[in-house]
């Protein structure tokens, strides 16, 4: 079950980019695509970082991953680059468990 | 699948315990914006079907800025496929060497590994919040994705927050 899903997100994602090369330009060129298209990474990906990082399973928690989000910011904030950005946080979050 | 925000999510929602299906719309929702760039890139890319199909599968962010980073044609599509090969070659090696090393590793937790996949969306997100509009929509969809979160099975929240942004994005003010 997990590997169909898998598949079908593999072929939806390839679709997509082939449809971006291939749909006529006055469809993707429509105000109301590009002003929502770009939006989506945006929302979704803030989704995702607020839902690891708040909760586990259904409950809302606070815990040593909060802290870890605020290093990442900060290490963001500062223009740091990827790999830096997320061993900050990893790191944050193993020291904050240690003690 | 060869677009890193969207592999991340799938893995994110399903190890969250969402289900598959809802781990597998968000991972096409994230990878919407590979058309736009699409619209960049046909003009640069070479014409013919089977170029096309292969082209399609290096459509990415990083392959995108270097390809439209350059000033003539030629160097563009230089850029694309250079960037195109070396980029897949080099993730899909870390992610098997990810897939082998997690094996050997007893409590993944003690390590602080649950806090990474936050901050590696955040690094993806922070170039995208450069003006006040997208910054306010990231805030507000963590707002509502935290809100949801109680009520509605795992990964459910991002297809809402998801339909949301169809919402605004269709009724929005337009400019």
């Amino acid at each position: 079950m997990i590997w169909a899903g898998v598949l079908v997100a593999s072929a939806t994602c390839y679709a997509i980019k082939l449809a971006g090369l291939s749909l006529p330009r006055r469809l993707l060129e429509d105000p109301r695509v590009q002003r929502t298209v770009p939006l989506l990474p945006v929302a979704l990906l803030a989704g995702l970082i607020a839902t690891q990082t708040f909760s586990t399973g259904q409950h809302l928690v606070l815990d040593a991953r909060a802290t870890a989000l605020g290093v990442a910011i900060v290490a963001v904030l500062l223009r740091a680059p990827f790999l830096v950005v997320v061993a900050a946080a990893t790191v944050t979050a193993a020291l904050l468990r240690l003690v | 699948m060869f677009t890193g925000a969207s592999q991340f999510a799938l893995v994110g929602v399903v190890g969250a315990g969402g289900s598959v299906w809802a781990g597998a719309a968000t991972a096409a929702l994230l990878g919407s914006r590979n058309a736009l760039y699409g619209l960049r890139l046909s003009s640069i890319l070479e014409s013919g079907w089977w170029r096309r199909l292969a082209a399609s599968h290096f459509v990415i962010d990083e392959t995108t800025a270097m390809a439209i980073a350059r000033d003539s044609p030629a160097d563009s599509r230089l850029a694309f496929w250079a960037t195109g090969f070396s980029v897949f070659a080099l993730w899909n090696l870390g992610t098997l060497i990810g897939a082998l090393a997690t094996h050997a590793l007893p409590n993944p937790k003690d390590l602080g590994f649950d806090a990474a996949p936050p901050a590696a969306y955040l690094a993806l997100l922070a170039p995208r919040l450069r003006a006040r509009e997208p910054l306010a929509i990231a805030l507000g969809a963590g707002v509502v994705a935290l809100v949801l979160l109680p009520f509605v099975p795992a990964g459910v929240p991002l297809l809402i927050i998801a339909v949301l942004i169809g919402l605004i994005g269709l009724w929005g003010r337009s400019k």
